[in-house]
C-alpha cells in the first residue's frame, strides 16, 4: 500500500516582482519521511515553504497538504521560518516564543493556560532552552536561537514541519541536537521538509531530497537522485532562457 | 459644565483630553516601536491634516463627528496610498513615506491658506484649552475602543509583529489585522492631535513606548508603562502650560514625555547609559585586579612556588610599572579580600579565593593560546596578546570544552604548565 501523500503541489508557480521564482512545480511528497530541499542560491527552496504556508501568493497551480486544500490543513503544520527573518531585539522571553506555538488551538482571544505552558516547556525541555526560559531572546547565541524557534515548532505538534535553514549558521552541538530531534519526530510519523544548503550532510541526513533549481530537477529517494549527473544538473546554472522568457511574458502583461 | 474634582471643567477637560491620548499613544506607540514603523506613525500624523481642514470647511460648526471622520479617512487614504507606491513600483516603504507625508501636509497647509478656518491653528500646535465636551466624549469613545482591541488582541498581535509569516501559519488573518493595526494607529494620531497637534504627534507615539522599550524585556509591560509613561506626560504637560502664561501645550506635552525619555536613557537599570558605564567599569576594574593576581602567581612561579608571600617590588618588576602603580593594584586586591598584607609595607599574601582566581586566569591564559596554536593554526609567537584579552572572559563551560578539545592538556605552547585552580590549593603548587 502506498503511503499516504504528506505534501502534493502541482504546477505550483511563484513569481517576485513579475520574476518567476518557482515554475510548475510538481512534487509529492510520502509521510513520515525526513525530507531535503536542497539547490543553488535563489532556486527558490525558501519560496517553496513560504508558497506551502500561504506566506507568498500563487500564480499558478495548487497545493494540497493531506490531501486537503492549506486553510484546511494549517492546523496540521508547523512552520520554522529563518532565524533572520525576525527582529531579536523584540520584548519576548524564551518562554514567550515557545509558548507561540500552541497559539493555534485558541483562536483570537483566548489566553494560555497551564496546559499550553506545560507543552511549551516540555518542547523547550526537549532542545536543551528550558534553563532559558525568561531570558529575552536577544540574549541568545545563534544555535540558542535556532532551538527556541525549533522549540515552538514542537509545540505546535503538528503532522507536517516545514523549516527553512534550521541549520544555517549554528554550531556543531546545536546541529547534532536538531538532527536527533528531527529523527525521532520521524520515528513519531510526523513528516519534515527542511530546507537545506549543506551538501555534504544532506546525503546522510535525509530519506528523500528535493533538487530544486526554479523547477524540480529531481525527487525522490536520496540513494536514487544523489548522483553526480542530477546534482550537476541543478547546480550547473540557472536555467537563464527559461527564466528570461518567463519574465519577459511576465511584464507584457498588464 | 460640571466641576469634578473641584476643578472647573475649563481645567478638567483639558487634563482628561491629555490623559486619554497618553494612554492611547502608549498603547498603540508600544507596537509602532517594536514594528519600527516610527515613520509610518509621523507620516499618519501628518497625512490627517487635509481631513481636519476639510472638517473645518464643511462643518462650521465645527462638529467633532465631522471633522474627526474627515481625518480618519485622510489618514487611512495616506497609508493606502503608501501601500500602493510600494507594491507597484520598486520604492522601499521610508520613500513612500516621506513622499506621502509632504504631499498631504502640504496640501493640508495651502487649504488653511485659502479657506482660513477659524480655529485650526489648534490642531496644528495642539491646544488642549480649546477641547469641547462633544470632543471630549468622542475622545473617551475612541481610545476605549482603541485600548480594548488592544488588550483583547493583544497576544495575536504581538505574534504578528514579531513573525508575521508565523503569524499566518497559525491561521491568525494577518491581513486583517494589518488593517485594524492601520485603523486604530489612524484612530489614535485623529484623538491625540487636538491636544498636542498633527506635527507633534508622533512624539507621543514614540517616545513614550520608546522609554518603556529601554525600561523592560516583556511587551506587555511595555505596553503598560508605555501608557503610564503617556498619561502621565499629557497630564503633567498640561498642568505645566496651563500655569505658565502663554506656553503652548503640544509642544509643553512633547517635551515632558521627552524629560521622561531622557530621564530613562540615563538611569534605566539594565538597558541606561549609566547602568551600562558602570558596568564598564566594573568589568575595567576586574581586568584590572585579575592581572595583579596573575603576576603574584607568575612571581611564585618562577620560584617554584617557595614561599607564600610576594613584595610589591616584585609585582612591579614582573608587571615592569613603578612602586606607586603596583602599590595601588594591590591595595584593590586587598579591599576585595583577594589578598592580605603584613602591615603597611609588608609582604602581600593571596587569600583562598584570590589565589584560585589567579590559576584560573592562568590557566585560561594557556589554554587559550594552546587552543589558537592547535586549532587556529596561529603562530605560537602571535597568540600572547589575544589571550590576554581572552583569559577575563573564558567561562567555566568554554574551558571545559577548551579542554576537551584538547585532550587535557598539562602544558602551554611555551612549555610553562598549565594550572588546575580546583585541585591547586595555596602555596602547594607542587600537587599540580
Amino acid at each position: 500500500m502506498a503511503a499516504e501523500i504528506a505534501l502534493e503541489t502541482h504546477d505550483l508557480t511563484v513569481t517576485y516582482h513579475k520574476r518567476p521564482v518557482l515554475y510548475g512545480v510538481d512534487i509529492a511528497l510520502p509521510a513520515g519521511e525526513l525530507i531535503g530541499v536542497v539547490g543553488p542560491n535563489g532556486a527558490g527552496k525558501s519560496t517553496l515553504i513560504k508558497a506551502v504556508m500561504g506566506v507568498v501568493p500563487l500564480t499558478g497551480g495548487w497545493i494540497k497538504v493531506f490531501g486537503q486544500p492549506l486553510a484546511k490543513a494549517l492546523p496540521r503544520i508547523g512552520y520554522v521560518p529563518q532565524r533572520e527573518s525576525v527582529d531579536w531585539d523584540f520584548p519576548v522571553t524564551v518562554m514567550d516564543v515557545a509558548l507561540m506555538g500552541t497559539f493555534g488551538g485558541l483562536g483570537l482571544v483566548h489566553r494560555p493556560g497551564t496546559a499550553e505552558r506545560e507543552r511549551a516547556a516540555a518542547a523547550l525541555e526537549k532542545v536543551g532552552m528550558l534553563p532559558y526560559a525568561n531570558r529575552q531572546i536577544g540574549n541568545l547565541s545563534g544555535g540558542q536561537q535556532q532551538r527556541v524557534f525549533l522549540a515552538r515548532a514542537l509545540a505546535q505538534d503538528s503532522d507536517l514541519y516545514l523549516m527553512d535553514e534550521p541549520f544555517a549558521g549554528v554550531d556543531a552541538a546545536t546541529e547534532a541536537t536538531i538532527i536527533a530531534l528531527l529523527k525521532e519526530m520521524r520515528q513519531r510519523g510526523k513528516t519534515v521538509l527542511v530546507v537545506h544548503h549543506d551538501l555534504h550532510t544532506a546525503r546522510a541526513y535525509f530519506d528523500r531530497l528535493v533538487l530544486l533549481n526554479m523547477r524540480v530537477v529531481a525527487c525522490g529517494p536520496t540513494a536514487e537522485v544523489f548522483t553526480p549527473e542530477l546534482l550537476q544538473k541543478t547546480y550547473g546554472g540557472r536555467l537563464t532562457i527559461l527564466s528570461e522568457m518567463a519574465a519577459a511574458a511576465a511584464q507584457a502583461e498588464p | 459644565m460640571i466641576d469634578f474634582l473641584g476643578m472647573p471643567p475649563g481645567l478638567w477637560m483639558p487634563l482628561a483630553a491629555s490623559l486619554l491620548l497618553g494612554i492611547g499613544c502608549g498603547l498603540i506607540g508600544s507596537f509602532v516601536v517594536v514594528r519600527r514603523m516610527a515613520l509610518a506613525g509621523d507620516a499618519v500624523s501628518h497625512a490627517v491634516l487635509p481631513g481636519v481642514v476639510a472638517g473645518f470647511v464643511l462643518s462650521p460648526s465645527r462638529n467633532p463627528l465631522v471633522v474627526l471622520g474627515l481625518a480618519l479617512a485622510a489618514g487611512l487614504l495616506g497609508m493606502l496610498l503608501v501601500r500602493a507606491i510600494t507594491t507597484t513600483t520598486r520604492l522601499k516603504e521610508d520613500a513612500a513615506l516621506g513622499i506621502v507625508l509632504a504631499v498631504f501636509f502640504a496640501v493640508g497647509i495651502s487649504t488653511i491658506s485659502v479657506y482660513q478656518p477659524s480655529g485650526v491653528t489648534a490642531f496644528l500646535y495642539g491646544q488642549a484649552a480649546a477641547v469641547s465636551w462633544s470632543d471630549l466624549l468622542l475622545m473617551t469613545g475612541v481610545t476605549a475602543l482603541v485600548a480594548a482591541a488592544a488588550v483583547v488582541f493583544a497576544r495575536p498581535l504581538v505574534v504578528m509583529s514579531f513573525d508575521a509569516g508565523f503569524a499566518s501559519s497559525l491561521g491568525y488573518p494577518v491581513r486583517l489585522f494589518e488593517r485594524m493595526f492601520a485603523l486604530m494607529l489612524t484612530a489614535v494620531v485623529v484623538v491625540a492631535m487636538q491636544a498636542v497637534g498633527v506635527i507633534l504627534v508622533s512624539a507621543m507615539l514614540i517616545t513614550p513606548a520608546a522609554a518603556a522599550y529601554l525600561l523592560t524585556d516583556r511587551f506587555n509591560r511595555m505596553m503598560l508603562v508605555a501608557a503610564i509613561f503617556g498619561a502621565a506626560a499629557g497630564v503633567a504637560g498640561t498642568l505645566i502650560s496651563f500655569a505658565g502664561a502663554g506656553l503652548p501645550t503640544g509642544p509643553i506635552i512633547a517635551l515632558v514625555a521627552s524629560g521622561v525619555f531622557a530621564a530613562v536613557f540615563f538611569a534605566a537599570p539594565r538597558h541606561g547609559v549609566i547602568a551600562k558605564w558602570l558596568r564598564l567599569r566594573r568589568r575595567s576594574a576586574r581586568v584590572a585586579r585579575e592581572n595583579y593576581l596573575k603576576a603574584v602567581y607568575q612571581v611564585l612561579e618562577a620560584r617554584s612556588f617557595h614561599g607564600d608571600g610576594v613584595s610589591v617590588r616584585e609585582i612591579a618588576e614582573r608587571r615592569r610599572e613603578t612602586l606607586e602603580d603596583a602599590t595601588r593594584g594591590v591595595q584593590a586586591l586587598v579591599r576585595t579580600g583577594e589578598a592580605f598584607r603584613t602591615g603597611e609595607v609588608g609582604d602581600i599574601f593571596l587569600t583562598p579565593d584570590g589565589w584560585r582566581r589567579a590559576a584560573e586566569i592562568v590557566r585560561n591564559h594557556r589554554l587559550w593560546e594552546l587552543y589558537l596554536t592547535h586549532q587556529a593554526d596561529y603562530d605560537a609567537d602571535h597568540v600572547h596578546d589575544d589571550a590576554e584579552r581572552i583569559e577575563h572572559l573564558l567561562g567555566e563551560e568554554t574551558v571545559r570544552q577548551l579542554e576537551r578539545a584538547l585532550a587535557f592538556p598539562e602544558t602551554d605552547p611555551h612549555g610553562s604548565p598549565i594550572p588546575a585552580p580546583e585541585r591547586q590549593s595555596l602555596g602547594k603548587g607542587e600537587l599540580r
